[in-house]
């Protein structure tokens, strides 16, 4: 028993990491469960296992369009805010400049800002200006919220450059421009791709501003959304389960492909 | 997202002066800022004080700063609650993350990084899908259920979906990567001979915890707790999927006027009336626990 509460008391981290993962992943593992369900109707029972919701992902009606406007959106997005917020990211790490504060500040309030408010204000000027809601409208919006997550992890990275390794490229009389292109940039990549891949999460799994602005076209959480009351179908647990396990593996080989690099080097 | 904390070494005496390059490089992101994040507020705040005209679903502006009055006293419950089931939200999230995060930072060896991408790896999973998944979990058909009726810790007639813990559970689950991350950036930015130079001048483990890591992580918990408060009150879904009438936030009537009712004048009254009540508390909490720079 006192050799119990020993091993207890030295591993209580983690333990409590174990109770704190297993909270995080219950509802995902319940999703990728449900969604070898031989389901009639509406996904709520356990019915039976059966691959056919895996074997046919686009069986039920709008699901794949659907997603397919989340791709289709998320790409787009994540592109337009992982180049403007770099951009930012470097004016703010690189130079001194007045207006800086102002730009922190600026950066910093769309983060501070409900998602409902941020909707609900763009659907007001979209309105006010006759616009018609749908593809691009989502597009805009989500730009706007990703860039200033872009500019902070972009940022972040460039903090924490070591100044002389750039110095020392300038001393081997590399110009400022081939100091960029040879070290300033290829050290701050990973932070860009990172900050492109919270992007296109943010973007893809975008419920409350999307709702406000999409008139009539659906995403992929709209639908999940819309279906929820009347009996989602199993398709739906099919896509979420296997664009969570197609993040991880990406994200694992990125990690795999960015420790070769640093050994190739 | 990581770095959602203090960072005041970019702030370096080695910045490049003098030069319009920033201009060039911040023009085209601030601008789509100005256009899509500040002129949307400013139309915000002006809709809000039209009074309906003479067609149906047309509003005139009036300048009728009653209707935020209006929307004060009409929803003052709402308003509450949603800063109520927030506040509590995000104390159990940090109680959550801050053994995680302490875990991650200082006990994963070179587990370090998988970890880190376990913790956001839920948010692929559509988090609408998770939060229906929740409210299946917890309801009547789920295990948890059953399990509490075996164990005669339920009746059949109890429920643990359409309830206010319920929907707090959704909340502080939801957005648990928010809190976790920032903590996981100050505690791994933790100079480890702080905590031995602790130890050797005979603190315990515990006073070590509470006098070295704790203050010193406190820019992760401020932006932490910031990051997942400031959507929690606004939020409508986990209110909508978990909760039931009696449990409904200031977003659920956000939402409902807007796309519902299409009363917008109220709709915009209340959302702005939110801004505005969630940036004081921001910046009195952010005065009080001193850290100046969050970004």
């Amino acid at each position: 028993m006192k050799s119990l509460t020993r091993w207890f008391s030295r591993n209580l981290i983690r333990v409590y990491m174990v109770v704190g993962f297993t909270y995080l992943f219950i509802p995902v593992a319940y999703t990728f469960a449900f969604s070898f369900n031989d389901y009639v109707k509406s996904n709520l029972v356990w019915r039976g296992f059966t691959w056919n919701n895996w074997k046919q992902p686009c069986g039920v009606l709008d699901v794949c369009p659907a997603l397919g406007n989340s791709i289709k959106i998320g790409l787009l997005a994540t592109f337009i805010a992982t180049i403007l917020g770099t951009l930012i990211a470097f004016a703010l790490g690189r130079y001194a400049f007045k207006g800086r504060a102002v730009t922190n500040t600026l950066i910093f309030l769309p983060m501070a800002s409900p998602e409902l408010v941020l909707g609900a204000s763009l659907l007001t000027i979209f309105l006010n200006l006759g616009m018609n809601l749908g593809f691009w409208t989502i597009v805009i919006a989500h730009v706007m919220f990703c860039i200033s997550f872009v500019v902070v992890t972009v940022k972040a990275r460039i903090a924490s450059l070591d100044p002389r390794l750039e110095q020392a490229a300038m001393d081997l009389y590399a110009d400022e421009r081939e100091t960029f292109r040879r070290v300033t940039f290829p050290l701050v990549a990973p932070g860009i791709s990172g900050a492109a891949l919270l992007a296109f999460s943010l973007s893809f799994d975008d419920f409350i501003i999307t709702n406000f602005n999409s008139g009539t076209t659906i995403t992929f959480p709209l639908y999940v959304y819309t279906h929820a009351e009347r009996g989602l179908p199993a398709q739906a647990n099919v896509i979420g389960s296997a664009m969570f396990f197609l993040a991880l593996l990406i994200v694992v080989a990125g990690q795999i492909v960015s420790k070769k690099v640093k050994v190739g080097k | 997202m990581a770095s959602v904390v203090r960072s005041s070494h970019a702030t370096g005496s080695e910045l490049k002066k003098k030069s319009l390059i920033p201009y060039f490089l911040l023009a085209p992101g601030l601008i789509w800022l100005a256009l899509f994040f500040i002129a949307p507020i400013i139309t915000l705040v002006g809709t809000a004080t039209k009074t309906p005209g003479a067609g149906i679903g047309e509003f005139v502006q009036t300048y009728r700063w009653a209707n935020y009055w209006d929307a004060i006293t009409g929803s003052a419950g709402q308003f509450g609650r949603s800063f109520l089931y927030a506040t509590i939200a995000t104390l159990l999230a940090l109680a959550i993350a801050y053994p995680l995060a302490y875990g991650i930072a200082f006990k994963s060896g070179k587990y370090k990084n998988i970890l880190l991408v376990l913790v956001v790896a839920p948010f692929f999973c559509s988090f609408i899908l998770r939060t229906i998944a929740w409210k299946q979990i917890l309801g009547q058909n789920g295990p948890v259920f059953r399990l509490l009726l075996d164990l005669h810790l339920a009746t059949p007639m109890t429920h643990l979906t359409a309830s206010a813990p319920a929907v707090i559970i959704g909340l502080a689950y939801n957005f648990l990567p928010f809190m976790t991350l920032p903590l996981y950036g100050s505690l791994e930015r933790i100079d480890p001979r702080v905590l031995e130079a602790s130890g050797d001048l005979y603190a315990n483990a515990f006073t070590t915890f509470r006098k070295v890591t704790v203050p010193l992580s406190m820019p992760g918990v401020v932006a932490g707790t910031l990051l997942t408060f400031i959507p929690a009150a606004g939020d409508y879904v986990n209110a909508e999927i978990l909760g039931n009438p009696s449990t409904k936030m200031i977003g659920n009537v956000i939402n409902a006027q807007f796309l519902n009712t299409q009363d917008y004048p109220l709709a915009a009254s209340l959302s702005f009336i939110l801004m505005i009540i969630i940036s004081l508390l921001v910046m009195v909490y952010i005065r009080k626990a001193g850290t100046e720079e969050l970004v």
